[in-house]
């Protein structure tokens, strides 16, 4: 009974505790809200565990099914269903909202029930995007996921948290819509919302290319892809510390997931024939971006544009279309969830004892904090990919899978080994090097075991993936050789 | 076997994660026993290792599977042949050295156990990159020294110059890795490997091999070497890429000998040495090689000159001496290369070695001109130092003159284009080096003691009134007699074996067919007597006694000459040939500035403003007539875009 509704549990307990935590909301202390949504954090997280023990990695079809019939005149099915795409996000998510509800423990937020709740509930509709089979399902668990991070931005966000937040709803609203269009011409053309029946379904390379843009503005908003990425920076300025980490280390990730779930297989041709396309816009991103993140001013900004940067990779990857190229991509969004979180949960601490995200503000942090230091400088460097932390794994695949496609485009995006270190050492050395540079960093306490829990997990995380990144790639080798071959089967040409 | 290796660089790396975790609330002598244990079973094990190779050993394994994808495996593994054999033994020995040394140096730091953590985790590796058998492993541990030099650079972190030079060091070294990492990327596309052995032998197979480029065609080997060979110049700091070497200077005195001397600089050099089989396939790379190196030599050699900073000083010399290796790589002599690796691993440790004594002797002043007659209060450091400094410049019998004539012959016998330009270079570098370095010797431990007549503010550092030098405690000069044995036996001892003999065979590939140099050059050698008593009709030697007898005219015998005639190239010299004004006026700036242009101009006005706004206002124009429902709460538009849907819906439903 249990193992049939794996998925289901995965996505319905988080949202039981954070409605549960709504509910107890008056009847409770603060302190004993916190248990509760650590305690709902944590089973929802383990309730994941299995999807990633009983996954078959040998088989690339989909895993743990479950299908009801939802809609019946629409043909609109609870449809669910994994493949080694969506296993490791789905344990992403689980477990970076356990470390948001750690780091939002001590932290004086008010309304911390609805603050909890917006999480988890969060958490539960993203894990339903990586689950859904079916474009509608998909596409309301896609649309319900904002409402909570549009609540944590516009409620427990900074001063201009409302131009950040209506900025943040017009690109992705913009966005969807579009990719609902494209879904409601699926249906007329197919009769169904079944995801993988897109796959098989002959498309002319004419109509492939409307569908793939109209994907491509939902998608690439999300990711985001240079020139639809000014929302991201802002937004995350504004976010609280839990908002931003979400933001950079799972909600960006949908988009790249997206491409390889609908864009890229639903219209192959149009893609091989945007390859070019797509391939500048990430080599855009991956420079362009780190050149602006070098002269942020910032703290949170240059993390932002750094994710931007970083996520060049996750786009340059997939549309190199090849095994190693493809595994690099899917490797870079997962490590990139581990540092990002990281370098925004250590502005958060920072901030919380400061209030102040201006670099300038800020030197000589070491002699204050040099437990937190040395954290800082290993996420630092980790986000400039050094060998031996994740950061690395994705790069270096995704470069050595440039070479093939050509010497340039590798050429290019190796510049962010120069660039990459650039600003994340010369903000570690604004920030934490040098003598105490005023009198509010001369009264900066160290971290205490809470934080230094979070911190450490995160290290070791992006440590062991570095290490061995085996552990992902086994997951994911049948799904991403799947890929390749859905999308180098041509459909305009069986037409 | 692989067990017993992998001990190798896994016991630095426990007693550096020990003592980065523990160090500090643990009794302070855990903070260098630990470590000391560590690097002394890897100098042991490495030992074992290299005895082992002599006997024919060879061991090419897989520690376990990094990553698998698309058909493609890559591993992380071991090589130990006779090659990293020589390099292990080289770096532990330094590295355990260096531990002892750090003892009484760091004492009184107050990061004392985070130092000891910071150089045993280099000593890891420094291992894992010379043991590697593939270049992902390679490029980790290339990278890894660099993150520990970068770490050990700022140690004192509150300096602004120490965290403005590891900061620079760090990226100037990216320079090199993004070539590294391009040549990488070229091996696995056109080999489908990243494996040594695997390369070497589809290497045939690729050798008139074409790539476009530029619309021009370039042999792929020339492409692949060209690449590896600029991460080997970011490294080894050959020109333009030195410019972090000097600055590095900012870091404790222990990790100038081991990392900036002895061992990581020296990464470049062994990097080419293993790639053998690739270079000596392309005569235009091995031209480059020798150019790049025949400049580095002479033009570092020469700003050696002008230093008055002890240790800048001793770092240029080593700039130059890593042109020496380079030139030396470029003809074809991998073997006299690495040869001079070693002796120039021991007596440059055991310079900088000495000079980190005399600058405890000297409390902490630096400057050369306010020293002088240190030999009276210092005389073992004083001895030691000169023994350094001979073999540095090439006397004959001491361990430097084995190596650095070798390459000069090396070079005279090669036919290769550069080599002849080299050879010049080398020779007049050999003058400079003996110049250089005698003035050095003859200012800080000769001649009048001027440190007492120099007036000090209340912070400087330095000797005070009524302060003498002292000689330093014997933790500090046990290692300086250590280091000076190899740095005048080992020469002697081991030229015939590694040069000449049959010991790098089958690790290090020359083709003799093409580079004639390297044969005849073994044609030439009759024995290290006959090579030394030689050596009295060569120039090299010639040059040398005119480096040491000019530098005892000007600094021993005061003779005044006017050196007016000189001060338009002293200008050049002082600003190092213009390198970092034009790295931090044009490059750093316009870097900066472009990022600037990208951020106001196109972010912000372009596309915030005009379209994102734009739009915006479009929209806010249609929306004036929906402003009823416009409350201005978000989640009363998110709402209604459910409510939308699902009305979307039932009207499907209802057709």
């Amino acid at each position: 009974m249990i193992a049939n509704h794996i998925l289901s549990i995965a996505i319905w307990s988080p949202i039981f505790f954070g409605v549960l935590i709504l509910i107890l909301n008056n009847r409770l202390s603060t302190r004993k809200i916190n248990y509760v949504a650590l305690f709902g954090s944590l089973v929802s997280f383990i309730v994941t565990i299995p999807i990633y023990k009983n996954f078959n990695t040998a088989l690339s079809t989909f895993q743990f099914q479950e299908f009801h019939h939802w809609i019946i005149p629409f043909n609109i099915n609870y449809h669910l269903g994994v493949d080694g795409f969506s296993v490791p996000l789905i344990l992403l998510t689980s477990f970076m909202t356990v470390l948001v509800v750690l780091i939002s423990y001590q932290s004086g937020i008010f309304k911390k029930a609805g603050y909890y709740s917006a999480f988890l509930i969060m958490s539960g509709l993203m894990i339903g995007v990586f689950c859904s089979l079916d474009a509608i399902l998909y596409y309301i668990f896609w649309e319900a996921m904002l409402i909570p991070m549009f609540l944590i931005i516009g409620i427990w966000g900074g001063s201009n948290r409302i131009y950040a937040t209506i900025k943040f709803f017009l690109y992705t609203v913009l966005g969807s819509l579009l990719m609902l269009i494209a879904f409601l011409y699926l249906y007329f053309k197919s009769g169904t919302f079944s995801i993988i029946d897109y796959y098989y379904l002959p498309i002319s390379l004419e109509v492939q290319i409307f569908i793939f843009l109209a994907f491509f503005m939902a998608f690439a908003v999300k990711i985001p892809m240079w020139p639809l990425h000014t929302w991201l920076p802002d937004a995350h300025v504004q976010a609280p510390t839990g908002g931003s980490v979400i933001l950079a280390a799972i909600m960006l990730k949908l988009g790249g997931y997206s491409f390889i779930r609908f864009a890229m297989p639903i219209a192959p041709d149009a893609s091989l024939f945007l390859k070019p396309f797509m391939i500048s816009l990430s080599l855009i991103a991956i420079v362009y971006i780190a050149f602006v993140a070098l002269i942020q001013k910032d703290m949170k900004k240059l993390i932002a544009y750094s994710s931007i940067s970083h996520m060049g990779f996750v786009t340059l990857g997939l549309f190199l279309m090849s095994p190693l190229a493809v595994e690099g991509a899917y490797i870079q969004m997962i490590s990139h969830g581990f540092i990002s979180a990281a370098m925004f949960i250590c502005v958060g601490i920072l901030y919380d004892q400061t209030h102040s995200r201006e670099i300038k503000n800020y030197g000589g942090v070491i002699n204050k904090m040099p437990i937190f230091t040395a954290f800082a400088v290993f996420f630092a460097m980790a986000n400039a990919g050094l060998p031996g932390t994740s950061g690395f794994v994705g790069e270096f695949m995704v470069i050595l899978g440039a070479m093939k496609e050509n010497f340039w485009i590798a050429f290019i995006a190796a510049t962010t080994l120069i660039l990459g270190a650039a600003y994340s050492l010369w903000l570690i050395k604004r920030v934490f090097y040098g003598d105490i540079g005023n009198a509010k960093v001369g009264n900066l306490s160290d971290i205490k075991s809470k934080d230094f829990i979070v911190l450490g997990t995160l290290a070791s995380l992006i440590l062991f993936v570095g290490v061995y990144p085996k552990i992902i790639s086994d997951i994911t080798n049948s799904s991403v050789l799947q890929f390749i071959e859905l999308i180098s089967f041509s459909k305009a040409a069986i037409l | 076997m692989l067990n017993i290796l992998t001990v190798i660089p896994l016991s630095p790396l426990i007693a550096a994660c020990f003592v980065g975790l523990f160090g500090k609330k643990l009794p302070k002598y855990f903070s260098y026993l630990v470590p000391i244990f560590g690097v002394t079973i890897a100098f042991i094990l490495s030992g074992y290792a290299l005895y082992l190779t002599l006997y024919g050993f060879k061991l090419n394994e897989t520690v376990y599977t990094w990553l698998t994808s698309g058909g493609y495996t890559f591993e992380i593994g071991f090589l130990v042949d006779t090659l990293s054999a020589v390099m292990m033994v080289i770096v532990t020995f330094i590295s355990l050295m260096v531990h002892i040394y750090t003892i009484n140096y760091m004492k009184d730091d107050k990061g004392f156990s985070r130092f000891f953590s910071y150089i045993s985790l280099f000593t890891f590796a420094m291992l894992m990159l010379v043991m590697s058998n593939n270049f992902l492993q390679l490029f980790f541990g290339w990278e890894a020294v660099g993150l520990v030099s970068y770490l050990l650079i700022g140690f004192w972190y509150k300096k602004p110059r120490a965290i403005h030079a590891n900061l620079k060091a760090f990226l100037v070294n990216r320079v090199g890795d993004f070539g590294l990492i391009l040549g990488v990327a070229l091996i696995m596309f056109w080999f489908g490997t990243l494996d040594y052995e695997e390369v070497f032998n589809r290497l045939p197979a690729l050798l008139s091999q074409h790539v476009i480029l530029f619309n021009t065609s370039i042999s792929l080997i020339t492409l692949i070497g060209f690449c590896l060979f600029i991460g080997a110049m970011g490294k080894s700091a050959q020109v333009p890429l030195h410019v972090w070497l000097p600055d590095s200077m900012e870091g404790p005195t222990p990790i100038s000998a081991l990392i900036h001397a002895a061992t990581m600089v020296t990464a470049g050099i062994f990097l080419v040495a293993r790639m053998s089989p690739l270079f000596e396939q392309s005569d235009v790379l091995l031209s480059v090689v020798i150019v790049i190196g025949a400049i580095t030599a002479i033009s570092m050699g020469i700003l050696g000159v002008i230093q008055n900073d002890i240790k800048k000083i001793i770092a240029y010399s080593t700039l130059s001496q890593l042109g020496y290796m380079t030139v030396a790589l470029g003809v074809s002599a991998y073997s006299v290369a690495i040869f001079h690796l070693l002796t120039h691993a021991f007596f440059k440790a055991l310079l900088f070695l000495g000079a980190g004594s005399v600058i405890i002797g000297m409390h902490h002043d630096q400057d050369i001109t306010q020293m002088g007659g240190l030999k009276k209060y210092m005389p073992i450091t004083a001895f030691t130092f000169l023994i350094g400094s001979l073999s540095l410049i090439g006397t004959p019998f001491f361990s430097g003159f084995y190596s650095k004539e070798t390459i000069i012959e090396a070079v005279n016998l090669s036919t290769v284009w550069g080599a002849n330009f080299a050879y010049y270079a080398l020779l007049i570098g050999v003058f400079f080096t003996a110049f250089y370095s005698f003035r050095l010797y003859f200012l800080v431990f000769c001649g009048e003691e001027k440190w007492h007549k120099v007036k000090r503010k209340k912070n400087d550092h330095g000797l005070r009134n009524k302060q003498y030098p002292h000689e330093s405690s014997k933790i500090i000069t046990l290692p300086l007699i250590i280091l000076a044995v190899p740095s005048v036996l080992i020469g002697l001892v081991l030229i015939e074996p590694l040069v000449y003999g049959s010991f790098f065979d089958g690790n290090i590939f020359v083709d003799h067919e093409n580079h004639t140099n390297i044969s005849l050059l073994a044609s030439h050698f009759h024995g290290v007597w006959s090579m030394a008593t030689h050596s009295l009709f060569t120039l090299p030697l010639w040059m040398m006694v005119g480096g040491i007898f000019l530098a005892w005219l000007l600094f021993i015998k005061k003779v005044k000459i006017d050196f007016k005639f000189l001060s338009p190239i002293n200008n050049i010299l002082k600003n190092n040939y213009g390198f970092d004004d034009f790295n931090e006026k044009f490059i750093a700036n316009g870097i900066l500035k472009f990022g600037n242009f990208l951020s106001t101009k196109v972010d912000i006005k372009i596309i915030d403003h005009t379209l994102v706004n734009g739009a915006g206002r479009l929209v806010s124009y249609f929306s004036t007539k929906l402003r009823l429902i416009q409350s201005g709460y978000i989640y009363h538009y998110a709402f209604f875009m459910i409510i939308g849907l699902f009305l979307l819906i039932t009207f499907f439903v209802s057709t």
